[in-house]
């Protein structure tokens, strides 16, 4: 995605006050091979996983990643972080080229972008107190802060809202909430301009939930940390991101500032996915929102259709959908930044339909069975 | 495509009969190495034909536990019951397992959380479908499987009649779902239980799973009891509502009630500290803080307290001593009076929500 801001005269409302690029993608794709035969195994088919993705990330904001499982988004959090080696694309972090980056190039960048994992039972070594686990990164890269690494650590731990007297517990003490916020110190040790968070607050109770978005705001609006945030809660990713980004299958379909996206979608699978959010509706007279309910499941990525990947599922797909790739572009009367990648988009709203599109079948049968009683 | 007008929701009348499913004051004690596990403390609800209850709270607030102990699926060597459920006038406590096996699978049917942990995957898909249809009926293998095959057509599996002979590794996480719900429906039950039934999916799947559900308790006139920690899915599939907390209801009343006007702290807290599409972005939520206490050793008096922000407004320490009580029909066991109630939730709480 090339945006140059000197060319856009109606930059009239940016989401928040935003630095320059600070990372940027290009055609990102990661296909795991699949290996088979005998006696010699050899390559049979790829998972493509992520296929072609362009995402850019600006000093200072915080971009959603969202989606289904499978469709690529984690993968994308792993291949920014480098844990993981592309196939193919450009990656290029404040400048300079990553994407094949040997391990004593990285060093220096490795300390800037760090990363959120989803489960905090796994992603904390038991065997070591949580002084260690937030002092690793700080070793690792040879920081000595003033005062010494244990201060900055007790230092972090405050940040976090849990007690710096905890210095010495092991993880099994704490409860999954307070386990993530240790996971977040460790990220905050390197002072870092990108943090990758992957599904940071799923695996918590839901009243814990909003304790750690909540620190995750705090720690983006104080230190001015970029996020990339991966989640499939679209309420949470509104509530958390300035621009969001949908994937399916490997691909981004939509792109653009949180209202763009969550308010004047285009894309057929934006609508889908917006629709099938189940909303407490607090007011008893609710403008009504559309119903969309696909049929079936989300295509093998080994075998992905082509042409545009959401087809099989699409209610507008018609044959150009299946032989030509919509490019992910700017459609009339989608505001700057605003990218969808759809052939024949959909109306930029979220209201009712006159009719609702119900595409899997037994829902189909079952209800004009009730409408024709 | 096909694409459909609006339908309304279920909306079948409360008949004035006796409740189809009755639980009067269950505890469900479990002895475990660090001590005894309260998992359930005193839970009253009851459930009429065709009715949607839906249970929510975080994890270990005993919500499940429940619904196996109606079902009978406790282990009984290290679980201690009391109380009553009474199912369509039958006691269920202290039932012979001769009596429970004839009504599981055949009068109360459960659906599971994960669908590939509660599927056999030594057996075909169809073969677990017929199965309890062949032991409730009676009747021959060839009924059973053409029994299979109807009931995937009518939960939306293509192809039915070859698929029925698939194994559970060989649909995917929607389709397994629809089978699960296929093999809990396959005798008719008059209970049906889904314990988080589609937590495990995603959200386009979740949307086509709920709905199907609640078409299908239209067709079949199941009760459900529907479990779920996702106020949202809640708010879609009940018609009544009960809110738990540490092995006990804090508030129940009918999904309107309970989500448009909450009573007790806990809820208000549930509602604030989750963000919705159409809540405004520049709100911090608000947090419940503290996290949820160890049944071991519960609370003294009401188990919220220590998490709750106004025991002050009811003074003289009643909320660390004294256990409320939740009263019959709508309601919150919370020691407020119903005016501090109203006027917190007005004053404070509706602000929040945006």
């Amino acid at each position: 995605m090339s945006e140059n801001p000197t060319l856009s005269p109606e930059r009239q409302d940016p989401p928040d006050a935003v630095g320059e690029t600070l990372l940027s993608v290009e055609g990102l794709t990661k296909h795991f091979p699949i290996y088979g035969g005998f006696p010699f195994k050899r390559k049979v088919g790829a998972v493509q996983a992520v296929d072609g993705v362009d995402l850019t990330v600006r000093a200072g904001e915080s971009i959603g990643l969202v989606g289904e499982s499978g469709c690529g988004k984690s993968t994308t959090g792993r291949l920014i972080t480098r844990l993981m080696q592309p196939t193919s694309g450009r990656i290029t972090y404040a400048g300079q080229d990553i994407t094949r980056a040997n391990r004593r190039q990285l060093a220096p960048i490795r300390s800037e972008i760090q990363m959120i994992f989803q489960d905090p039972y796994s992603s904390l070594n038991p065997r070591q107190t949580v002084g260690t686990i937030i002092k690793s990164p700080m070793e690792v890269n040879g920081i000595n802060p003033p005062g010494g690494r244990e201060k900055r650590v007790r230092e972090l731990l405050e940040t976090v809202g849990l007690n710096p007297e905890h210095y010495n517990r092991f993880p099994h003490e704490f409860s999954g909430g307070q386990r993530q916020r240790i996971g977040v110190a460790r990220a905050l040790a390197l002072e870092p301009k990108l943090i990758v968070a992957d599904e940071p607050v799923s695996a918590l109770d839901v009243s814990i939930q909003a304790q750690v978005v909540n620190l995750l705001q705090k720690v983006r609006e104080e230190l001015g940390i970029a996020f990339l945030f991966i989640a499939h809660d679209l309420a949470i990713v509104r509530h958390f991101s300035q621009r969001v980004a949908v994937m399916y299958l490997g691909k981004v379909v939509e792109i653009g500032d949180r209202d763009s996206i969550y308010n004047r979608p285009r894309h057929p699978y934006t609508h889908a996915l917006l629709s099938a959010v189940p909303e407490v509706e607090l007011a008893e007279e609710t403008e009504g929102r559309e119903r969309i309910r696909l049929a079936g499941d989300v295509p093998s990525p080994v075998n992905p259709p082509s042409g545009c990947r959401f087809r099989t599922r699409c209610w507008k797909a018609q044959d150009k959908c299946a032989t030509q790739e919509p490019p992910l572009v700017r459609i009339g009367g989608n505001r700057e930044g605003h990218l969808t990648a759809c052939h024949f988009p959909e109306e930029p709203t979220i209201a009712a339909r006159d009719e609702d599109v119900v595409l899997d079948p037994a829902l189909a049968a079952l209800e004009e069975a009730t409408d024709t009683h | 495509m096909t694409t459909l007008t609006k339908t309304e929701g279920a909306g079948s009348a409360p008949t004035g009969s006796d409740p189809f499913l009755s639980v009067r004051d269950l505890y469900v004690r479990f002895s475990t190495e660090d001590g005894t596990v309260k998992a359930v403390d005193g839970l009253s609800f009851d459930l009429e034909r065709g009715r949607t209850l839906g249970i929510v709270g975080e994890s270990g607030s005993g919500k499940s536990v429940t619904n196996l102990t109606v079902l009978g699926l406790h282990n009984p060597k290290t679980t201690q019951i009391a109380g009553e459920i009474v199912l369509d006038g039958q006691e269920l406590i202290g039932a012979r397992e001769r009596t429970l096996e004839t009504l599981r699978g055949n009068k109360m049917a459960m659906i599971f959380q994960d669908p590939l942990t509660a599927l056999s995957p030594y057996y075909t898909v169809g073969r677990q479908i017929a199965e309890p249809y062949r032991k409730h009926r009676g009747v021959s293998r060839r009924e059973a499987h053409l029994r299979a095959v109807e009931m995937l057509a009518k939960v939306g599996i293509p192809q039915p009649k070859l698929r029925v002979n698939d194994y559970p590794h060989q649909f995917s996480g929607g389709m397994r779902q629809r089978a699960m719900i296929a093999m809990a429906l396959a005798c008719d039950p008059d209970l049906l239980i889904a314990d988080e039934p589609t937590t495990a999916l995603d959200v386009t799947v979740q949307a086509q799973i709920l709905d199907l559900l609640k078409d299908l308790q239209q067709e079949f006139g199941s009760a459900i009891v529907f479990i779920t920690h996702d106020l949202g899915v809640i708010s879609t599939m009940a018609d009544d509502l009960l809110v738990m907390y540490a092995g006990r209801a804090v508030e129940r009343g009918s999904v309107g009630e309970v989500l448009r006007s909450p009573q007790h702290p806990y809820t208000w807290g549930l509602l604030s500290s989750m963000p919705r599409l159409g809540s405004d972005v520049d709100k911090a939520l608000t947090p419940i803080p503290g996290s949820p206490p160890s049944l071991l050793n519960p609370p003294s008096g009401c188990p919220f307290h220590p998490r709750c922000a106004f025991p002050e407004q009811v003074g003289g320490g009643r909320c660390a001593t004294e256990r409320p009580a939740l009263p019959e029909g709508r309601g919150a066991a919370c020691h407020l009076t119903a005016e501090q109630q109203r006027t917190v939730f007005i004053d404070q709480i509706k602000p929040r929500l945006g």
